[in-house]
């Protein structure tokens, strides 16, 4: 070990709330930081505000804040804590680009705080584009010819010179943003202004487009020790944002030569840049030579480190952290093998694939092709032997409907060749089409850029897909042929659809027909073990997977202690994220203690969840009826667990009830009653708890017919999601025709509900834990913004502070009602709608929800904990604490990426669309909302803000906020209803025309020019023009990096808390200072 | 339908699968590697004579067969003149392969040379099993049983190593290169830092060559088979011209000097053996194949451990304490695998510019 002098306590830096761009990965990476730290006795001050996160646990970091990663912030935890190291590359590029500035403005350096690992200036070295070059061409290593301006008029002239078409690159670029390809003048001119409002210099660059990408995980130590752990070649080539890529590792198509001249140049780049610990490097290679060129080098943790670990089985971040503070890789081991050494390359026996998840659908007017930045909210890691087993399983478990490569229900493409040739997110089942109408290899080659190694490999599918059509039982179907679809990655669906060809209400029994055959014939996969050594020594692991390509498991069933097995919750999505990762975890830490072995499933490589050490047994693998069916019937469980990952084990519990598994907790029968509507509206009824009003009809003249009825606004959602109408509130007879006509699918088969949506309601939600229908321990939030915004795009309140105790007290006993009828055992959730003192549920998942570690976490109470002990048969005690003992408030904020999304509509609705959240801690109300919304990435403005209210009841809403900021002497901008508004209120503010208005000022010019640093646009009637003109603010805002707010009360309630509090009032308090009474 | 075609292995396993390459019946030695790429270049190699080869990576053959090109009287994209190996075993065979530089399919190639291929195996149950039995034979059979066949037995290096001398390149070191099974890869290392080659047969009578620098090649099998080629060393030893060994010529060298080998339980068959400088921080990842090993404790006065495996704390080289003589169990010229170690063919040439012992690392 290198002696470095003394560390005792260190300073990790989290990356904050989910966004596109950096998600889950960090979290992961920061506790296998944390952990190597603590196995070293060393002392961990976190700063994250994402509350959520596994890392944010109690036994996880020493200390704890919930504050923003902020320089501001960062110093004073550092004067607070005094650690002597501080660690920069575990919580992305947030982390990173915080940590330059700490180390720019001298903080570092006057606090004696020392970076662990990858010095700074190698850091800078590799974000800033000029002197990156400059590096590499010291030592003779390609980069794409470039040029570096801080002008739009010289990258012009740059493009000019390097020619059409080029790419754009911001500096310190997070997840691709800032960067474009652009085929002419006029493009580049757009994308250059844009990128100059995120970073004072881009990079004008040639244009490597259809080159492959190749990447390698690389790790030197401090005694210059070099290996790389993994190289991954990413399907889509070049063109394509890796993070939007499907990548597989190892590379497929590259020769050993290919593979080692590379690995060798990355070798020579980290030690000439000095990284001590992880970095990733990212290449061109020309598909017809071994030209090549280094596009990037990121000298810290990232999301294809994390990728790399899990596709591995190397802890990246644990091994980083530890050569950070003094180790050399040999000295460390293997945490696979425990007895080899870390200073080793594993050697994969398998491959896996990567496929992004995009949840694009849930944005109005967003562009859907994919390209140079990152759209793309998840992924998922998918093992097998074959390619084709990999990406058939990577296809299902992306979780948008689809049974693998072929067999789904997509509407065909209206021009192959177009989407072919410009990518969107659903281009992989686009190739699909294009093989099944017998476009050659070739011509899909020529459009795609695709290597035809891949496109061969998805022919080999799409051939025996034909093949399985031509029989029509399984019976007839050659026993050779059944074992042929499985190794090629068929599912037993695919299989039910192709040979049986099953209607869709038949196919769910069909499927089971197609496994008790498969199995009578021997046909079952085999467990595989990951060992980092392709099996060249004997090597204990818990990491596993299952393939059709094997013959024998790696594991001997027989003797093993009982397991209880926890369904992990797939891959990130909106609306699903790290929150149930830490259900998951908590979940099996609670079975560690009790005398069972615990045992996950799940795929998803940014979680924790799927860290190998953190159960007895994790399969990395599908969770698919028929994968958990597989390892249920090898594992033999004591239950099973699926109240802790969301919706896909939920939706799963019913059908693995019926193949008689024992589900722990709350029987799915009750699962099934609360989760079909009928059955819980009538249950609702039966128990007189009151409900909004609905229906569900097949027909436009019912719908008209109800909506009569009730009144506008209703709230409609069509059960046939793909037809483009998603859930929305409509509030007249044009929005509602408009609606209908996009949902031009009503019919018995695809119905559409229709309910009563209550305006100016308050929504609050209770989370609970209940044993056998007893309700164990609770805690009640209220939102700040009226029903109508999405629960996981509202602000969040804890303990609520406006409710009466009334309506408390009768959440409470509608709550106690509703777990006693459901018989409730497990944690769940119930949203509720209160007008005065009028209660409605609205909702109720019997299953962790969303804010159960937010709610854990204030209330400093673990919800799971206690729900998974309930599930285990262990007795529970109440705990002795209630939502009245605490003496602070815990705000949680939607985290949004609008920015990333290109013409999307930054609009709060019905339908969720923020990608994460964070949870502060605050004295009170106001304290907890600034921290909150500091830490999302608003900013205290400092100038002007620009107003446009909506409607008179938001603009009612604004009066005092509007006020205050006057009094805090704020110029304010407004237009011309606003405006008006204000100044019948005695408010000063100056008209703002609208973006379709010639006169000055105008609003766009104002966010352009940065003239304002903060911008409230309320939504308001439908009337096409106002609505264009809005969208173009709104758009604005967004593109040009000015923070925005949308909704009316939570813009008042931010616009208060900054004008009531300075800086210097916010408490710099970590997490065990915030003490109950 | 692809025709079936069996692995038996002399513990009665069997295991079926289909071919992809020719369907002959052969016997030899079942071994494997885990290298995730370079099957053009494992298949040539002549350490691999008489042996099945399985490949843990599943998914070969995705980049064809290279093309032929010859440089230097070396074909530039292969190990040696032939592939050596009796059998090749994998689990996913892609019958469609994509590469610039690629002139045939993998499956082609073989059946060429008549060399049966098996995919559909479940390799990584089959290593386990290999791993654990030391030296497996085994037999691919078509229809006809034939019996099994050891080829330890033999003098491989002999079959492998060249009938008679041939010179290389016109550079300005003389190197004499004894060869037990040379992988072309160390001849072209050695040409592009200045050398002539003068390759000679394994048992060559070396005392009327002239020289700067000899060189003892890797090979196949047993080193104990190779008593003329231990004998001719320790001539060499008394010239005290710098002598650099590789693989079997690491474990002839040490027989040479008095040391003893010995059969490893667990083979190193891969391209991610990590070896440190012995008694240093200085860690490589390097490429392996090899069954046998010196033993360090048998290491006379003269000699001292120059790497040692970070696993399992093997010997991976020796050097002599105060001559220029040094030798390395890994390849340092790679091909396939990594090319951290590369330099030691400069110290090597460094050594004979000086003719005298240099610092290594």
């Amino acid at each position: 070990m290198i002696k470095t002098g003394k560390i005792s306590k260190v300073l990790l830096l989290g990356s904050g709330a989910l966004k596109i761009g950096e998600a889950g990965e960090f979290d992961y990476s920061g506790s296998q930081a944390l952990k190597a730290l603590r196995e070293e006795n060393i002392e961990t001050v976190l700063i994250n505000p994402n509350i959520a996160t596994v890392q944010t646990s109690e036994k996880v970091a020493g200390k704890i804040y919930f504050l923003p990663i902020t320089p501001y912030f960062v110093e004073e935890v550092i004067k607070k804590e005094k650690p002597d190291g501080i660690l920069l590359a575990f919580g992305g590029q947030t982390a990173l680009n915080c940590g330059i500035d700490l180390y720019k403005n001298g903080v570092l350096e006057k606090h004696n705080v020392r970076v662990l690992g990858t010095p700074i200036q190698s850091i800078m070295d590799t974000e800033d584009r000029d002197l990156f070059i400059k590096k590499l061409t010291e030592i003779n290593v390609l980069t794409p010819r470039s040029i570096a301006v801080s002008k739009v008029k010289d990258a012009i002239l740059a493009a000019e010179s390097l020619g059409y078409p080029i790419i754009i690159r911001s500096a310190y670029s997070l997840g691709g943003q800032g960067s474009a390809f652009c085929k002419d003048k006029e493009e580049l001119h757009e994308m250059a202004s844009r990128a100059f409002s995120y970073s004072g210099q881009i990079l004008v660059e040639e244009s490597l487009k259809g080159w492959k990408e190749v990447e390698y995980e690389v790790v030197r130590d401090g005694y210059d020790n070099c290996i790389t752990v993994c190289n991954m070649e990413n399907f889509d080539p070049l063109g394509i944002h890796t993070g939007e890529s499907i990548v597989v590792a190892p590379s497929q198509t590259l020769t050993n030569t290919e593979y080692h001249k590379l690995r060798e140049l990355s070798i020579k780049v980290i030690r000439h840049i000095g990284i001590i610990g992880e970095c990733n490097i990212q290449y061109a290679l020309d598909p017809n030579s071994e030209e090549y060129r280094v596009i990037e080098v990121n000298a810290r943790l990232s999301r294809s480190s994390a990728l790399a670990s899990k596709a591995t089985g190397y802890p990246l971040a644990f091994i980083a952290a530890k050569l950070g503070v003094g180790y050399g890789l040999h000295e460390l081991k293997n945490s696979i093998t425990k007895t080899t050494t870390a200073f080793f390359e594993p050697a994969l026996d398998y491959i896996v694939c990567k496929i992004p998840r995009w949840d694009l659908n849930k944005f109005d007017g967003v562009s859907h092709l994919i390209g140079s930045s990152m759209k793309s909210v998840g992924e998922v890691m998918s093992i097998g032997r074959t390619f084709e087993e990999a990406i058939q399983k990577g296809l299902r478990m992306i979780g948008q409907g689809m049974h693998g490569f072929v067999g789904n229900r997509i509407a065909g493409f209206k021009n192959i060749n177009d989407e072919l040739a410009q990518p969107t997110d659903m281009r992989i089942f686009v190739i699909a089409e294009a093989l099944e109408k017998k476009f050659s290899i070739n011509k899909i080659h020529e459009l795609t850029k695709i290597d035809k190694w891949f496109l061969y490999k998805l022919k080999n599918i799409i051939h025996l897909k034909e093949e399985l059509t031509n029989y029509n039982s399984i019976k007839e179907l050659p026993v050779d042929t059944l074992q042929e679809a499985k190794i090629l990655g068929f599912s037993d669906f695919q299989l039910a659809r192709f040979v049986l060809k099953s209607k869709d209400d038949k196919i769910a029994n069909d499927l089971i027909t197609v496994r008790e055959y498969r199995k009578s014939k021997g046909i079952v996969p085999a467990v595989k073990q990951i060992d980092t050594l392709a099996a060249e020594y004997p090597a204990q692991t818990n990491y596993l997977y299952l393939t059709y390509s094997g013959t024998e498991h790696d594991i001997d069933y027989s003797g093993l202690k009982k397991s209880v097995i926890v369904l992990g919750s797939g891959a990130y999505r909106i609306g699903s994220s790290v929150e149930f990762d830490w259900c998951g975890v908590n979940a099996l830490d609670t079975i560690k203690q009790s005398s069972y072995q615990s045992v996950m499933i799940n795929y998803n490589p940014e979680t924790v969840s799927t860290d190998y050490d953190i159960c007895d047994r994790l399969y990395f693998d599908e969770l698919s009826l028929e994968r958990v069916l597989d390892i249920i019937e090898l594992e033999a469980p004591e239950g099973v667990i699926v109240s802790t990952g969301g919706q896909i084990p939920n939706n799963l519990a019913i059908r693995l009830y019926e193949q008689n598994v024992k589900i722990l907790g709350t029987s799915p029968l009750s699962i099934d009653r609360a989760e079909n509507r009928h059955k819980f509206s009538s249950m609702l009824d039966s128990i007189r708890v009151d409900q909004p009003r609905w229906k569900e009809l097949t027909s436009t003249g019912d719908i008209h017919g109800f909506v009569e009825k009730i009144g506008f606004p209703v709230l409609v959602r069509p059960s046939y999601v793909l037809s483009g109408a998603a859930m929305n509130v409509v509030s007249n007879k044009d929005e509602l025709g408009h609606f209908l006509e996009m949902a031009s699918h009503v019919s018995r088969q695809y119905p559409v509900v229709v309910s009563e949506f209550i305006e100016n309601a308050k929504e609050i939600e209770i989370d609970a834990v209940a044993g056998s229908g007893e309700i164990i321990a609770y805690a009640i939030s209220e939102h700040v913004e009226f029903a109508g915004v999405h629960s996981g795009d509202a602000t969040m309140i804890f303990p609520p502070q406006k409710i009466y105790f009334e309506t408390i007290r009768r959440i409470k006993r509608i709550t106690r009602q509703i777990a006693k009828e459901l018989d409730i055992s497990g944690p769940f959730n119930i949203q509720f709608l209160a007008k005065d003192n009028d209660i409605k549920v609205i909702e109720c998942n019997l299953r962790a929800s969303r804010s159960m570690p937010f709610v854990s976490k204030v209330l400093k109470t673990n919800l799971i904990e206690l729900a998974t002990r309930v599930m285990l048969g262990e007795k529970v005690e109440k705990p002795h604490k209630s939502i009245f003992d605490l003496d602070y408030v815990g705000i949680k904020a939607p985290q949004f990426s609008f920015s990333r999304l290109q013409k999307a509509d930054p609009i709060l609705g019905v339908d969720m669309s923020s990608t994460g959240e964070v949870g502060c801690i605050g004295e009170d109300f106001y304290e907890g909302i600034l921290k909150s919304m500091l830490s999302v990435g608003y900013s205290v403005p400092q100038k002007a803000v620009l107003l446009s209210t909506g409607e008179p009841r938001s603009k009612l809403e604004m009066i005092t906020s509007a006020r205050e900021l006057n009094k805090k002497g704020y110029k304010l901008y407004a237009t011309r209803g606003t405006q008006k508004f204000l100044e019948t209120n005695e408010i000063d503010a100056e008209v703002a025309y609208w973006p379709d208005e010639k006169d000055f000022p105008n609003t766009i010019d104002l966010i352009r020019n940065k003239k304002v640093d903060l911008v409230i646009n309320i939504p308001k009637n439908l009337s096409k023009s106002e609505l264009e003109n809005d969208y173009s603010i709104r758009r604005n805002a967004v593109d040009f990096n000015v923070p925005l707010i949308t909704n009316a009360r939570l813009a008042s309630a931010f616009i208060l808390a900054f004008c009531k509090l300075d800086m210097a009032d916010i408490a710099i308090k970590s997490w065990d200072e915030y003490q109950t009474l | 339908m692809k025709q079936k075609i069996k692995l038996i292995l002399e513990d009665g396993t069997s295991l079926e699968g289909k071919s992809f390459a020719a369907e002959k019946p052969v016997s030899g030695e079942v071994v494997f590697n885990t290298a995730m790429t370079g099957y053009p270049e494992s298949l040539t190699d002549p350490s691999y004579k008489g042996q099945i080869l399985v490949l843990t990576y599943p998914l070969i053959g995705n980049y064809g067969a290279p093309r032929t090109e010859m440089e230097n009287n070396l074909n530039k994209f292969h190990e040696s003149g032939n592939i050596h190996i009796s059998g090749l075993i994998v689990s996913d065979y892609s019958f469609e392969y994509s590469h610039w530089n690629a002139e045939d399919s993998l499956g082609n190639w073989l059946k060429k040379n008549n060399i049966p291929g098996i995919y559909g195996i479940d390799t990584r149950a089959l290593t386990k099993k290999l791993r654990e039995k030391g030296t497996m034979l085994g037999k691919i059979i078509v229809d006809k049983n034939i019996p099994f066949y050891d080829p330890n037995t033999k003098n491989l290096v002999e079959e492998v190593s060249i009938k008679k001398k041939q010179i290389y390149g016109t550079g300005k070191y003389k190197i004499l290169l004894i060869d037990c099974g040379v992988k072309y890869n160390i001849i072209r290392s050695l040409l592009e830092r200045d050398t002539t080659i003068i390759r000679v047969p394994w048992d060559y009578d070396i005392t009327g060559e002239e020289y700067d620098g000899l060189f003892i090649s890797n090979g196949p099998g047993d080193p104990k088979q190779c008593l003329a080629t231990i004998g001719n060393i320790q001539k060499a030893f008394d010239i005290e011209k710098p002598v650099f060994g590789i693989c079997l010529g690491n474990q002839l060298m040490a027989l040479a000097s008095g040391a003893d080998t010995y059969k490893l339980k667990y083979g190193h068959r891969s391209h991610n053996q990590p070896v440190i400088r012995t008694g240093s921080n200085k860690a490589y990842i390097t490429s392996q194949n090899h069954g046998f090993a010196v033993d360090n404790k048998t290491l006379s006065n003269d000699w001292e451990p120059l790497f040692t495996n970070i696993n399992d704390e093997t010997n991976e080289g020796m050097i002599h304490k105060s001559k220029p003589f040094f030798s390395t169990q890994f390849h340092p010229e790679a091909s396939g695998g990594p090319t951290d170690t590369a330099f030691l063919f400069d110290k090597f040439i460094e050594m004979i510019s000086k003719n005298k012992k240099v610092v290594l690392v």
